[in-house]
């Protein structure tokens, strides 16, 4: 099945390999996502390959998996491991973690590369040890499960996913950069600041401002 | 229900992992109990998984699969885990292990019948406590040299706006002035984290503050 982002930006003149970098096409002065099918694993496949490895423990679907994401995972663990070595070492355990626990993965709570996304993000921040990160545990018997949601509600939970990247992909390119420091590369407002080269006060209302434009982009959906 | 819910600052914050650790215990302990935020943070979550998709690595990279294929023909796969569910558990993850680590819930008596139990962390900038209110008593009135962020436990109290219950979360700052008060059906305990010491109204207060610790 093919998925593609319904999202069309207006004309603009970026050069083709920032565009690439942001998974953009251009084409006739158009940019377009690039269909999720473009990288040969599109959501149902990752889905369907993940329940095979917590079902029977699918060593071919593993694999096709660990070859899709160690590259990408890699490349996130030297973000913040400048070692190469410890980097690739963090990325194999993530993605033994992923063989592990691919049973408590649940399509309908979100996407798999987001599930991937926690894993490795849980294994960098244990490994070097950068801090203890409250949070909470499902396993625990004080926490509130979420009720059993009705199908539709699944459903919705699902295109939430997609309608988050197709906005992100709506945003303007200093906005998206200052989601990926913050969210992805976890770097502290004053990082971010010195990085882009701009006041601490407008990276804090940078972040507030794309954050609200994802928000109102997911209600927009819901209409 | 649920009717007080996380700030978005807090929970983007979170979500990006800048958050100081006892501010990022009082929003752990509300999302344990409340799934409509930890939907939210789903959402700020899906940012990171977008991003790792969008990673370009040079294609040259296919990893070590014979390492992997090592790694996984000598470990199991995680047994699933049916959780219990316990009504009775005061206090959830991860603000339970921290209560454990300090060796157990120790109530220190405060004047007028409250009570106290300061929390350890690494963080040296922020206070956190768990408050004890016997029922229909009240904090006294105060205002905030920073922020305050209260997850109610058990019991409710008022705050002359609004009733607040387990889950529920309030977040003041020096722009709030209130006295909050336990409802006459029960004590209620909360979880309260500041960076500042409160400003009582009461000058009285004022004067043996440094021996209530709050």
């Amino acid at each position: 099945m093919t998925i593609s982002l319904p999202i069309e930006t207006e004309y603009c003149s970026i050069p083709v390999a920032i565009a690439k970098s942001w998974r953009l096409h251009v084409f006739n002065g158009k940019a377009l996502p690039l269909a999720e099918s473009d990288t040969g694993l599109d959501r149902d496949r990752l889905n369907a390959l993940i329940a095979a490895v917590a079902e029977r423990q699918d060593v071919e679907a593993f694999e096709i998996l660990y070859k899709h994401f160690v590259p990408k995972v890699r490349s996130y663990m030297m973000r913040f491991s400048g070692d190469r070595v410890i980097a690739e070492e963090m990325a194999q355990e993530a993605m033994l973690a992923v063989w592990k626990k691919a049973a408590q993965f649940d399509p309908a709570r979100g996407q798999a590369s987001t599930w991937i996304y926690k894993i490795a993000r849980n294994m960098q921040i244990d490994a070097l040890r950068r801090g203890p990160r409250p949070t909470f545990d499902p396993n625990d018997p004080a926490f509130v499960p979420e009720d059993v949601e009705a199908a539709d509600i699944e459903f919705d939970r699902e295109q939430d996913a997609e309608r988050l990247r197709a906005a992100v992909f709506a945003l303007k390119p200093d906005q998206i950069d200052v989601l990926r420091m913050s969210f992805y590369e976890e770097m502290p407002h004053s990082a971010i600041a010195a990085a882009l080269k701009i006041p601490l006060g407008t990276v804090k209302s940078r972040i507030r401002l794309a954050c609200e434009k994802l928000r109102s982009a997911l209600k927009e959906n819901q209409k | 229900m649920i009717a007080h819910h996380l700030v978005d600052d807090l929970l983007i914050d979170y979500a990006a992992g800048i958050l100081a650790e006892s501010w990022s215990i009082g929003v752990a302990t509300h999302l344990a109990l409340c799934p409509i935020c930890r939907k939210r943070l789903d959402d700020y979550e899906g940012i990171g998984g977008h991003f790792l998709e969008c990673e370009e690595a040079p294609s040259s990279d296919a990893g070590d699969w014979n390492d992997m294929l090592a790694r996984i023909r000598s470990s199991k796969p995680d047994a699933a885990v049916v959780p219990t569910r316990s009504a009775d558990e005061l206090l959830p993850q991860p603000l339970r292990s921290y209560v454990e680590t300090a060796g157990g819930l120790k109530w220190r008596k405060l004047p007028g019948g409250a009570a106290r139990m300061k929390i350890r962390t690494s963080d040296r900038k922020a206070t956190i406590m768990l408050l004890k209110i016997p029922a229909g008593q009240s904090v006294p009135e105060h205002s905030h040299g920073g922020l305050e962020l209260s997850v109610v436990l058990s019991g409710r109290f008022h705050d002359g706006n609004a009733l607040y219950g387990r889950g529920d979360v309030e977040i003041a700052d020096g722009s709030i002035t209130h006295q909050p008060i336990a409802t006459t059906d029960a004590e209620c305990i909360c979880l309260i984290i500041m960076d500042s010491p409160l400003k009582f109204t009461s000058r009285l207060v004022r004067l043996i503050q440094p021996f209530l610790g709050i």
